[in-house]
């Protein structure tokens, strides 16, 4: 492999692992004793002493770094404060979860998205684009919790009752045997990342279909169609690929707040729940899991540009 | 936002020699207002305009028009609308429209307060790794691939989780937030300015580097810096409300609009005003700054609005 994209990965590595310095370091943050701020000031000193050895709070800051990055490294996370579960027991049904809400979302997402693109760009400043682009312009400005209360009160309360408003699946059920409750989550992932693809793919295949080879295809006399999707599209769809990846690195912290507001059993809940508990080996799990797709994401992004752009592409070799 | 670099400049006389060299930053004095005024002649900066206005309006006069007490239990829980209370009461039997108009401060002092923060910071930060280069370049950057690796909303989340759910927290951290993507494009922006001329004619008369950074590039960075800053108040308003609404902002029983979604959304179907309310104000106010920012980036023409967050 070249040395832009070792150089990349080499950068995406030390990234995670300042990452894991700072969500190590919100331990230490905790106000006072790190074990009395997690089980509260009724705690028997007992419980007080068995969390201090569960957490290691008796060895030193480096030690306690060590064990806990070891841990994160070789899969295990400890157990939750809470509840006593192993983190990993805890987590791995609902990280399942959250996964399937997320490959749903962009499944739906980038190919709407790049569609959408193609198609405003073909009826540029007509009545379509306008409304599209005043669509994206609010789409995009909306929180992602405000798009999903407004699709639960259309289509789960008052307008219409076609989905449930809240996604309570039954014990042990995965989120893939119910699809209903993943409907209207993976929705609000949708609309909230389908205008910043779209507007992307628009502008750049506005670019392409000015260009003089679009012109010439379309002189050779080639139907609309072939000069659409095998001249313009391949050309255009460099920059939207970025952003298509970006927008899925944002999905990392947005899935939180859409499953949140749906009850979906993924990761969101269950770092809300930890953050209002103090129940910190989750909170530092589920942070850690999500800027680490976060940061794979951008990394994806990168690579992606790197290998598309002839310039970067033979910089790279 | 008014240049201090440039207007409590104490030696005159200097700044009329270096104007006479440098020129270029010098003759637009408020690039700004001109863009301001540009961008005010669009319709959708007007009605974004519009839109703010009133929901601050909301914001700031409510609690002076409110016809109840926004703790006064006033009916039985989730009752419908009624003679009393023109929206019905909440989950815990209080007046929706009193709780909805007392609420709304909190939101708009955390998100105007993240915004100035974050940009401030960003602007310097970035301006400055533009205009030193090398090393200094290298570790502001180096620190900024750092934060960005966090998803806005799950930093929020770290910091509550080990200090708690505290405002000034909030607000900081969600300015933290914003810091390196303000300074990313900052940086972008200034990286050309610091190529012109009238900066080298400006090192060549030995400009301090504080003037050059704050008076000559400052100036000529007019336009990503307004985008930016009603980008971020956009994503502010965005991310101070999701905190409060996952219960992590304002404390009942205060009346806030996120807290307001978060105490009534389980009975959203008997009683869908009191969520409602506060959630359309809150989309309608980031709607609001966004068709402004909008209108700004229009404005200054060749910037479009980015593709990330």
């Amino acid at each position: 492999m070249s040395k832009l994209i070792w150089r990349r990965l080499a950068l995406g590595v030390l990234t995670l692992w300042l990452i894991s310095l700072i969500v190590f370091a919100a331990v230490l943050a905790l106000p006072g004793d790190a074990a009395t701020a997690i089980l509260g000031k009724e705690a028997t000193p007992d419980r007080v002493a068995a969390l201090r050895d569960q957490l290691n709070l008796n060895d030193s800051v480096v030690s306690q770094y060590l064990q806990w990055i070891g841990g994160v490294v070789t899969g295990s996370f400890g157990e939750s404060a809470a509840t006593q579960q192993p983190v990993s027991e805890l987590l791995s049904e609902r990280v399942g979860n959250s996964l399937f809400l997320v490959l749903i979302a962009s499944l739906v997402a980038i190919p709407l998205s790049i569609a959408l693109g193609v198609w405003l760009a073909m009826k540029r400043d007509r009545p379509a684009d306008h409304i599209g682009s005043t669509v994206s312009l609010v789409l995009a400005a909306l929180p992602e919790f405000v798009i999903g209360i407004g699709l639960v009160l259309l289509f789960a309360t008052s307008v219409f009752q076609w989905f449930p408003a809240v996604s309570l699946l039954a014990p042990g059920e995965r989120a893939w045997e119910a699809p209903k409750y993943v409907v209207l989550p993976a929705a609000t992932l949708v609309l909230a990342v389908t205008p910043y693809i779209s507007r992307i793919m628009r502008g750049s295949m506005i670019e392409v279909l000015e260009s003089e080879y679009v012109t010439m295809a379309r002189l050779k006399g080639l139907s609309e169609r072939t000069v659409i999707w095998r001249h313009a599209v391949p050309n255009a769809i460099v920059p939207a690929i970025q952003v298509a990846a970006l927008q899925l690195a944002w999905m990392a912290g947005g899935v939180v707040v859409v499953e949140f507001v749906f009850s979906y059993p993924g990761i969101g809940p269950a770092l809300v729940e930890g953050v209002a508990n103090h129940d910190m080996p989750v909170v530092q799990t589920v942070v850690m899991l999500a800027a680490a797709v976060y940061v794979l994401m951008n990394l994806v992004a990168d690579l992606a540009t790197i290998l598309v752009t002839p310039k970067l592409r033979t910089a790279a070799r | 936002m008014s240049n201090p670099a440039i207007d409590s400049s104490v030696d005159v006389g200097l700044e009329a020699a270096v104007e006479r060299v440098t020129g270029a930053a010098a003759l637009q004095r408020r690039p700004w207002l001109g863009i301001l005024r540009n961008a005010l002649r669009l319709g959708r900066t007007q009605i974004g305009v519009a839109i703010v206005a009133l929901l601050l309006a909301i914001a700031l006069f409510g609690p002076l028009v409110a016809p109840h007490s926004p703790t006064e239990f006033v009916a039985v829980p989730n009752t419908g609308p009624s003679s009393d209370a023109l929206f019905g009461a909440d989950a815990l039997g209080r007046d929706v429209l009193s709780r909805f108009l007392h609420g709304g401060l909190s939101v708009l002092w955390m998100a105007a307060s993240a915004t100035l923060i974050g940009v401030i910071a960003g602007v310097g930060i970035g301006l400055v790794a533009a205009y030193s280069r090398g090393w200094v370049d290298d570790v502001l950057m180096r620190a900024s691939d750092v934060v960005l690796a966090f998803p806005q909303i799950i930093l929020a989340l770290l910091a509550v989780s080990a200090i708690g759910s505290k405002l000034w927290l909030i607000v900081l951290v969600v300015a933290v937030g914003h810091i390196p993507r303000v300074a990313r494009v900052m940086r972008g922006a200034a990286q050309e300015v610091v190529e012109r001329d009238f900066v080298k004619a400006a090192e060549a008369v030995g400009e301090k580097r504080s003037r050059i950074v704050f008076g000559e590039l400052l100036p000529n960075v007019t336009s990503p810096l307004l985008v930016e800053l009603g980008l971020r108040m956009t994503y502010s308003i965005g991310l101070v409300a999701a905190v409060s609404f996952l219960g992590f902002g304002l404390q009942p029983p205060s009346s806030d609009w996120g807290l307001m979604i978060n105490e009534n959304r389980l009975s959203i179907t008997v009683q869908p005003w009191a969520v409602l309310l506060p959630v359309l104000a809150i989309g309608l106010l980031t709607v609001g700054t966004n068709l402004i920012t909008d209108g700004i980036a229009r404005a200054a023409i060749g910037i479009d609005r980015r593709a990330e967050r």
